[in-house]
């Protein structure tokens, strides 16, 4: 769901504008960086924030 | 030497196909849900599959029929739809998405509000948001002809994102060539 939801704020977006996304530790940050990028998207950074959560920059 | 430039001939027809099926295997990536059950917990799981691979590029199309097709009514909760007294009684006992019972733990309908209260508590998407995304990723939805015909249900009973009102034969040629689900 993490996905579907960036998913659909990405579509929101123009060429060029950035996304931070905030993800919980696991199935989150595992697919949603790989997704991204098989998609065509650029990850620009994914770092820790605190606890479990990291924050994801994605470029449309 | 005719015959073996025949099964030369032959591999390299056979090396195309091969590479066309493939190619149109990597183009075709879809994903088709019969949602035949109106069951608020069997309703997630189709329109969270449908969403996960709609998100991940997959071409999805969701075939409602039957109990299935009160999750498209344009009215959400319980009105006398229908074309005659007894068609409009089943679809007021049906209702719409937001009045869909669980298949366990129903409990007269506080089930499903006991269920939604425990989604976003733990942040999952409710039913609800799981359409609205549906929509957004642009999900083809379709209505089953026969079971509209059954319940006296219109197209215009439905949300406009339903696509068209199909029959057997129509699914099958949209579904072919990928994976098919029913639920």
């Amino acid at each position: 769901m993490t996905f579907v939801k960036t998913k659909i704020e990405l579509s929101k977006l123009a060429e060029g504008d950035t996304l931070e996304v905030l993800l919980s530790e696991g199935e989150p940050l595992d697919n949603v960086p790989r997704n991204a990028r098989e998609q065509g998207y650029e990850v620009l950074s994914v770092e820790h924030v605190e606890g479990a959560t990291h924050k994801l920059i994605i470029k449309k | 030497m005719p015959r073996e430039c025949d099964f030369i001939q032959g591999v390299f027809a056979e090396t195309l196909r091969l590479n066309s099926n493939e190619q149109n295997m990597a183009e075709q990536k879809k994903l088709s849900i019969i949602a035949f059950s109106g069951d608020f917990d069997k309703l997630t799981a189709v329109f969270t599959l449908g969403t996960g691979a709609a998100a991940v590029g997959y071409e999805v199309n969701i075939f409602f029929t039957f109990w299935g097709l009160d999750a498209m009514k344009q009215k959400t909760g319980r009105a006398f739809v229908g074309g005659n007294w007894l068609t409009k009684i089943f679809g007021f006992m049906m209702g719409g998405l937001s009045v869909t019972p669980t298949s366990r733990f129903n409990f007269l309908g506080i089930g499903p509000k006991i269920f939604r209260s425990l989604m976003r508590k733990n942040n999952v998407a409710t039913l609800e948001e799981l359409v609205e995304a549906a929509k957004a990723l642009g999900i083809n939805f379709y209505a089953c002809e026969m079971a509209m015909h059954v319940l006296g249900l219109k197209k215009e009973d439905f949300i406009p994102e339903v696509k068209d009102v199909l029959g057997v034969a129509s699914f099958l040629r949209l579904s072919e060539g990928g994976h098919t689900l029913f639920i």
